[in-house]
């Protein structure tokens, strides 16, 4: 038994140290210390910490044919990542000055398209090299010890005498007893608490003021214009075709969900055109237009197949007939894509009646209500 | 405590002296050498997370220096960079400083497709150190808070994602944004207050770039760093967990001391980590912003798809049902709130809580370091298998429009697919690799018990045919072995138990002497060399053997 067991606190209760535990200073005076090894003092500290080396599988002899080979393995994979790296350099720096100019053209040049895969290929060999070097440093080289790490679990004798500081703490500041003080304390906590919370409410809008969700910019009149601000006249279009329209409005063709469909019937389309309830007189001759904001979760709907008069949404693949009101046939969208009111005012362009008399894009929670 | 200088031992060399100068100030002796002793098992499952962890450092890296150059704006700019066929156009200050990150900075092209590499292998090696933790219960007591931190880890570099995703506001990443929105905007009661606290208004608003890019830089990686910082100050307080095997117990750690041979390895490690993830960000191309285009909310690509860590999602969103729940009052609870917001919730939450579930369906609440093999707990391992291939299916249903443009299979019949097998084939890879678990333990209790098979065919006497066995250790009366099951792996091969001579080293020629090897199994007692030298009379270990004497271990040599 060392002094060092005897000092409450330096073992914990049931958690005795094993044989192997050296001693801290007293135990190991300077002049013992120094007439030790490295080895044994390698070995000494190993155990103090709870570790034993088990066994130790040598490296290869020094000057053995062995150890050369493996010292010429890692010298020339070292070296092999040094070139790789400055190579890396070289491409880096040199793009420009003494070798070809680096940057994108629209030509392109061989130089711009083989730049960056250059950068990666050095790097990328410069780090993978330096790696594999150091792995076989020491797979190779360094000698193989297997070690054994005692794990210890929790001490008694540190619970107990922690338990005891903590509690004998809470029970001198008589919390328990002083109830003015608990009560004034959680009201308190309560304040501050909600007090550093109440600046978020900066972030918070009301999203049923003014009816934001459930507008557009389209109203009566607003001309049906192209990407490009043209407006479009019934004859444009040839019959099966489609065409994304905005309002006329400044910024229209960046709206979020003011893109609409504008569809021109073939005339079966036409014989077969089941519109929704109500909205038999949406649609001007064989024109209809529909929201391009698909109602599942809000990408643009773009892809028409006119022989089926299916649109389907490549997002999440929703389909929707046009002849049946833009119903969904399948997929995961559950509502028809709203249509525009359409007419044509004096000049003889296309002009939305209104706007969209329901919500466009995805539902959400109290869409009916608005 | 000053050291005198005429003590015995004291430092006579210039960096010794540095060296006790140092912890005359800091003492730092004693800890760092509890540290370079500090004992890591060898395996190589243990280096999945650690391979998360330098992914991390290239983001970190990678993604500080993206800033440089990143401008998270929304304002309409006409970019006039070096990438001609773009010039002139209108779009985003964010998708122009993208642009010119990738084609006006010298190498910047090579950062940004390096973090997007590193990103994608993050998440990727975080699954698979998740499952490696799953499957062999090293979440087990007293490891389940380590585990609830790597699950919110997990959800948290998904959070990286999906916000730095959003980003460059190209075409690709504003649809990205235009679901999260719809995603928002599904939830019950709060989800339009939600939408517009985060986006500040109706889609897409002005600030939704810059508010995603403070979360992306600030708040998700000072999160991620601390909870890093304490999953590893747990992993070293508890030490690490290790497969069962000679010598090994609940109480001990065996393997490589920290200094030199664990740091030089997990050191090396890293540099390839880094090596594979630069080669990666030069010579594979991904996500080109500049043939996207800028966002344009009229506009979408066919095929568009997320990251693979988020396909899982696009999957079940594409072949969840289109049912809308109308309440009352006219309320809805939109069809796009299950498959998003409930799935993936559910799913973490079960994750999550997986130790407490099987703590308290098992009532195993003792402490293990000891792991298991996958076949010993056949029914946390069907259970885990289920999960993947839900999970795998569901990322396969998120590529269902490229499946069926390649193999030219119907798009309705490729989301009935993905339907009817997301609730198949779960139990049945549960009944399969329950099956498998069992037939595994059955065969590792046969070689116990009988020996391995040799694949020698002897004949005796009276005629019978005999498949020669190897038995493992000392035998009974009837042949039967003797050892116990210990949760390791049984050797199931001559090979593994040393049937064949150990090769000799060199790969082109020869380096060692052929006969030297030979004498050293011999004197090792290793292999065929070795049982050469002392013949003794074991059985076949078949039970209907009765102890009838064989030659195990030779099978070569005939012995009557």
């Amino acid at each position: 038994m060392t002094t060092h067991d005897t000092r409450p606190g330096s073992a914990g209760g049931a958690d005795t140290p094993g044989p192997l535990h050296g001693g801290p200073d007293e135990d190991y005076t300077p002049e013992q210390l120094a007439a030790m090894s490295r080895e044994e003092l390698d070995i000494l500290g190993a155990r103090y910490d709870g570790v034993e080396i088990l066994h130790v599988d040598p490296g290869p002899e020094p000057g053995s044919r062995m150890e050369k080979r493996a010292v010429r393995q890692v010298g020339w994979t070292f070296a092999a990542a040094g070139i790789s790296a400055f190579l890396f350099l070289v491409v880096y720096v040199g793009s420009g000055w003494f070798l070809p100019e680096w940057a994108w053209a629209r030509e392109g040049t061989t130089w711009s398209a083989l730049f960056t895969p250059l950068l990666g290929l050095f790097m990328g060999l410069a780090f993978a090299l330096a790696g594999i070097g150091l792995v076989l440093y020491t797979k190779k080289l360094l000698p193989h010890e297997t070690a054994v790490q005692d794990k210890h679990d929790g001490s008694h004798f540190d619970r107990v005498t922690t338990g005891a500081t903590l509690v004998g703490g809470l029970h001198n500041s008589g919390l328990a007893r002083r109830k003015l003080l608990t009560r004034s304390l959680g009201f308190m906590g309560a304040g501050v608490g909600l007090m550093l919370l109440a600046p978020l409410g900066g972030l918070i809008k009301n999203p049923n003021k003014g009816n934001p969700l459930g507008r557009t910019s389209w109203a009566e009149g607003v001309r049906l214009v192209r990407d490009d601000g043209t407006p479009i006249r019934p004859g444009d279009q040839q019959p099966g075709s489609l065409e994304t329209v905005f309002p006329a409005v400044p910024g229209g063709n960046r709206q979020s969900d003011a893109a609409t469909m504008l569809i021109r019937l073939r005339p079966e389309q036409v014989n077969a055109d089941r519109p929704r309830e109500g909205q038999a007189d949406f649609g001007y001759n064989d024109y209809v237009a529909y929201s391009k904001i698909c109602t599942h979760a809000g990408c643009p709907v773009s892809l028409y197949e006119q022989e089926t008069s299916r649109i389907l949404c490549p997002c999440h693949q929703s389909q929707f007939d046009v002849t049946q009101g833009a119903k969904p046939v399948f997929g995961p969208a559950t509502r028809s894509l709203p249509q525009l009111p359409l007419d044509v005012d004096d000049e003889g362009y296309f002009v939305a009646r209104s706007d969209y008399i329901e919500a466009v894009g995805p539902t959400y929670w109290n869409r009916e209500r608005i | 405590m000053a050291a005198t200088a005429t003590a015995p031992g004291a430092p006579t060399s210039r960096l010794g002296k540095a060296a006790t100068e140092l912890d005359d100030r800091l003492i730092v002796a004693g800890p760092v050498r509890r540290t370079l002793n500090k004992v890591f098992p060898d395996h190589w499952s243990f280096l999945l997370g650690e391979i998360a962890l330098y992914c991390f450092i290239i983001l970190l890296l990678s993604g500080t220096y993206l800033t440089f150059f990143f401008d998270a704006t929304m304002i309409e700019v006409q970019y006039d960079g070096q990438y001609d066929p773009l010039r002139g156009t209108e779009m985003s200050g964010a998708y122009a400083s993208a642009l010119d990150l990738s084609f006006d900075v010298r190498g910047g092209l090579f950062m940004r497709q390096l973090h997007h590499w590193a990103a994608l292998l993050f998440v990727a090696s975080i699954v698979v150190h998740l499952l490696r933790i799953f499957f062999t219960g090293a979440f087990r007591r007293p490891r389940e808070s380590n585990w609830l931190i790597g699950v919110v880890m997990l959800v948290l570099s998904l959070l990286m994602g999906v916000t730095g995703y959003s980003l460059p506001d190209d075409l690709l990443s504003g649809t990205g944004l235009r679901i999260i929105s719809a995603i928002l905007l599904s939830i019950p009661v709060i989800g339009t207050w939600a939408h517009f606290a985060i986006f500040n208004g109706d889609y897409v608003g002005e600030q939704i770039i810059g508010r995603f890019y403070i979360a992306h830089v600030l708040i998700f990686p000072a999160i991620l760093l601390a909870l890093i910082a304490v999953h590893l100050l747990i992993l070293v307080k508890q030490k690490h967990t290790q497969f069962p095997g000679p010598g090994r117990t609940e109480h001990n750690v065996v393997g490589n001391r920290l200094f030199p041979t664990f740091a030089g390895k997990a050191t090396g490690l890293m540099l390839v980590v880094f090596g594979v993830c630069t080669a990666l960000a030069g010579l594979v191309q991904i996500n080109p912003v500049w043939l996207w285009g800028p966002y344009n909310p009229a506009q979408v690509s066919a095929a568009s798809q997320p990251d693979w860590y988020i396909g899982f999602l696009d999957g079940s969103t594409r072949i969840f049902p289109a049912w809308d729940i109308n309440l009352p009052g006219d309320y809805t609870i939109p069809a796009l709130f299950w498959p998003t917001v409930v799935v993936a919730g559910t799913m973490f939450t079960v994750l999550a809580l997986y130790p407490m579930i099987e703590r308290k369906v098992t009532k195993d609440t003792a402490s293990h370091h000891l792991l298991q093999r996958p076949r010993d707990v056949p029914v946390r391992t069907s259970l885990g298998m289920m999960g993947l291939t839900f999970y795998f299916w569901l990322m396969v249903a998120g590529g269902n429009d490229v499946i069926a443009d390649k193999f030219d299979i119907s798009l309705n019949a490729m989301t009935w697919i993905g339907r009817i097998g997301v609730i198949v084939l779960p139990p049945i890879v549960y009944t399969i690799t329950y099956r498998i678990c069992l037939g595994l333990q059955q065969h590792d209790r046969e070689v116990l018990e009988h020996g391995i098979e040799t694949g020698v065919i002897r004949r005796l006497p009276h005629g019978e045919f005999i498949e020669v066995h190897q038995p493992l250790g000392p035998v009974d009366e009837h042949g039967h072995g003797q050892l116990a099951y210990g949760g390791a792996p049984v050797p199931k091969r001559m090979n593994h138990v040393g049937g064949a001579r150990r090769a000799i080293r060199g790969f082109f020629s020869p380096i060692e002497q052929p006969s030297a090897v030979e004498l050293e199994q011999r004197g090792e007692g290793r292999g065929l060399a070795a049982g050469e030298a002392s013949r003794e009379l074991t059985t076949s270990g078949r039970p209907s053997d009765g102890g009838r004497p064989s030659d195990g271990g030779r099978p070569q040599d005939a012995r009557d």
